[in-house]
């Protein structure tokens, strides 16, 4: 046997069967399920007469859709209301787990996963939603996929697949301090582009990602779906091995260590060829701003917005152009010029309790500024909710300014009240900033959570480090 | 699923790079709990001057005028031309639901994104991929005062333009099939089902941690 990446491992173990016109046969270990992208695969089964293949394969949770505050009041929005309760009633139709609004592990699903212990090293983890990228961090290949597939795992616990390229991202060295996973991941979408990874898996490697918590890791792989990639993969360590131990839904005694023993063996052979390699410099990223209306439109704190005249490519160049006048902006501005609204903290890339602390670091003895209109933190989870206000972390919030909200994934995408009003600009430490995203005009500029929070206490962005 | 029949359909070229799935259909509308109904909605943010509704009858909103598939020369448009990239961002499959509801059977693009191809298939929809040059060609066909008309061949897995050219593009195997047959992937899968029950017995032995059962006192 030859040497073997990390994602041809994964793939090797989960094939059920190879068909003759190439695809694949794969076996899915772990399915997240959420109240948006399941109803028609839940009403696909019931009209096929289907049951789930093997219930306790799957967790459920609503998340998209749920307020983030006067939770006792309910879902006030109707349609809103019926999509929960229509999840409710189909999880406990079919028998599936599921984690309702009350209960105190609700969250973003791709918070709850990792933070459960559901989501382990070698396993594939599916999810109707694009973001499922995020569990790669623990050596698992996780996708997302569409409701028709959604129905399909849950009838069958198998997809059809084909088997994807490979792109190693290494990013040698140490980044500097104050710089964070989500500078680095918005670096390299910067770098290879947001079609940069398209038909591939990217496997994050190199000292800076060794040197990432857990955390940092989910947030490098939750971006890899921005940078086209399918999946983002993260070989396993100690680090992995050590954030399970514990967690209700990993395995206990010695079946965790005759799992961990495996686990271990989960990392790109040495020698092993990858179709793609790009290396970056980890010392030379920078605390980094999106300007315009996709994930590459981004430069460090220090730049400006750039000018389509300086673009050779007429459809670039053009794509430039519609940006700006989305944003709202002039080409040459300085981006320590431009003024946010509102400040967004959250979402399954950034609403982990280190997210937390570290915005909560840079907002402590501080004020939110007289332009903000709103600055809201969103947790991740109930649970890191519950963690946050154990170490005091909202009275920070709370005292400086902020709104101190209930979990969900809010004004990422706008499915519930939380939401940018049109012509607004939001600091965000969220994962898209298309035409809309966060709203209908909405202007989104994506960050680490120190500096949505140093834009939230200074009006404008602002290096962190310079604070 | 219908299976897929040839046709000779006109092409509205969208110039954009980049569209993701948020700009096919906004997310106030994957609130609906059905699969059908989407297409009133496609593009809504581009394709009408007000803010759109789940519900809202869309017969008397105000079309943006500058927007492709609101242009008199692309009504009834059956073929969708766009720039690279196209279906990029969420997984909504809802994207492929209000393109196919909607009445758009083919998109040609540079490069999709891999879940919005994926997700095509399953909907009848044949994305196609073809070169840059090619669909810059085909951009100022389209973008001329005559509609482009193109005919779509599947199993010969060929385009036809107007003036008789002739264009050969790629799909791959299992899709293909799938289209043409209309194909019920689950029920296809289940075909395997001993495979997949050995598969598990196996795995059970191999990797006895990963069917652990969920914790006691939680869950159903």
């Amino acid at each position: 046997m030859g040497a073997k990446t990390l994602y041809a491992k994964l793939w090797d173990e989960h094939v059920v069967h190879l068909d003759e016109n190439g695809t694949a046969l794969l076996y899915i270990d772990r399915q997240l399920v959420h109240e948006v992208t399941s109803p028609q695969a839940f009403e696909g089964l019931r009209l096929a007469g289907r049951r789930p293949w093997r219930v306790a394969a799957n967790l459920a949770v609503p998340d998209h859709n749920v307020p983030t505050r006067d939770l006792a009041a309910g879902i006030t929005d109707p349609v809103s209301k019926i999509q929960v309760e229509t999840l409710d009633s189909n999880c406990a139709e079919f028998g599936i787990t599921e984690f309702r609004m009350s209960d105190p592990r609700q969250g973003v699903v791709h918070v709850i996963g990792p933070e459960q212990g559901f989501t382990l090293p070698g396993t594939t983890v599916v999810c109707g939603d694009s973001h499922t990228s995020t569990h790669g961090a623990f050596g698992a290949l996780a996708f997302g996929i569409g409701t028709s597939e959604v129905e399909h795992v849950l009838a069958t616990q198998c997809l059809i697949q084909r088997k994807s390229k490979t792109l190693l991202i290494s990013i040698d060295g140490q980044v500097g301090p104050g710089v964070t996973a989500k500078d680095i991941v918005l670096a390299i979408i910067g770098e290879i582009g947001t079609a940069g990874g398209t038909g591939s898996v990217i496997e994050f490697a190199g000292d800076a990602i060794r040197a990432l918590s857990m955390e940092g890791r989910m947030t490098v792989c939750n971006m890899a779906i921005e940078a086209g990639a399918r999946a983002g993969l993260i070989g396993v360590d100690e680090k992995t091995v050590e954030y399970l131990r514990g967690r209700p839904y990993a395995p206990t005694g010695e079946l965790f260590e005759q799992g961990a023993a495996h686990w271990r063996t989960l990392v790109s052979d040495a020698d092993a060829h990858f179709d793609r390699v790009v290396r970056m410099d980890a010392a030379k990223i920078q605390p980094q701003v999106t300007w315009g209306t996709s994930p590459e439109m981004v430069v460090p704190i220090g730049g400006a917005v750039p000018d389509p005249q300086d673009e050779q490519d007429p459809v670039r160049a053009e794509g430039i152009r519609r940006a700006l006048d989305y944003m709202g902006l002039e080409p040459g501005t300085a981006i320590r010029d431009i003024r946010p609204d509102k400040v967004f903290i959250g979402s399954c890339t950034n609403s982990r309790i280190e997210d937390l602390r570290a915005a909560a670091e840079v907002v402590k003895g501080r004020k939110v500024a007289d332009g903000i209109q709103l600055a809201l933190v969103v947790p991740g989870s109930g649970l890191v909710k519950a963690q946050a206000e154990s170490e005091g972390l909202d009275r920070i919030f709370t005292e400086a300014g902020f709104e101190w909200r209930e979990p969900g994934c809010s004004m990422c995408l706008a499915m519930n009240a939380d939401r940018l009003e049109p012509g607004e600009r939001c600091a965000s430490t969220s994962n898209r900033n298309f035409e809309g995203r966060q709203g209908q005009g909405g202007r989104t500029h994506l960050v680490s959570p120190a500096m949505a929070a140093a834009a939230a206490v200074t009006g404008h962005f602002v290096d962190v480090r310079e604070l | 699923m219908e299976p897929f029949q040839n046709f000779t359909g006109i092409v509205a070229p969208l110039d954009r790079s980049n569209v993701d799935t948020d700009a096919i259909i906004p997310k106030q509308f994957l609130k609906s709990i059905a699969r059908t109904g989407f297409g009133p909605y496609l593009f809504d943010e581009l394709r009408y001057l007000d803010h759109g509704e789940p519900g809202m009858d869309c017969t008397h909103r105000p079309l943006n005028p500058t927007f492709v598939l609101n242009d008199p020369r692309y009504a009834n448009a059956q073929i969708l031309l766009a720039r690279e990239n196209f279906g990029c961002g969420s997984s909504r499959e809802h994207a492929p639901w209000a393109i196919a509801d909607f009445g758009l059977r083919v998109i040609i693009a540079p490069s999709f994104a891999d879940i919005f191809h994926n997700n095509c298939f399953k909907n009848g929809l044949l994305p196609i991929v073809l070169a840059p040059t090619i669909v810059d060609d085909l951009f100022a066909r389209a973008g001329g005062p005559q509609a482009l008309r193109v005919e779509v061949d599947l199993s010969g897995q060929v385009l036809v333009l107007d003036d008789g050219t002739r264009i050969a593009f790629e799909v791959e195997a299992g899709n293909k099939e799938r289209l043409l047959k209309g194909l019920d992937d689950i029920g296809v899968t289940l075909e395997q089902a001993e495979a997949i029950r050995a598969y598990e017995e196996r795995r059970r032995r191999e990797a006895p941690w990963l069917f652990v059962a969920p914790p006691p006192g939680l869950g159903v």
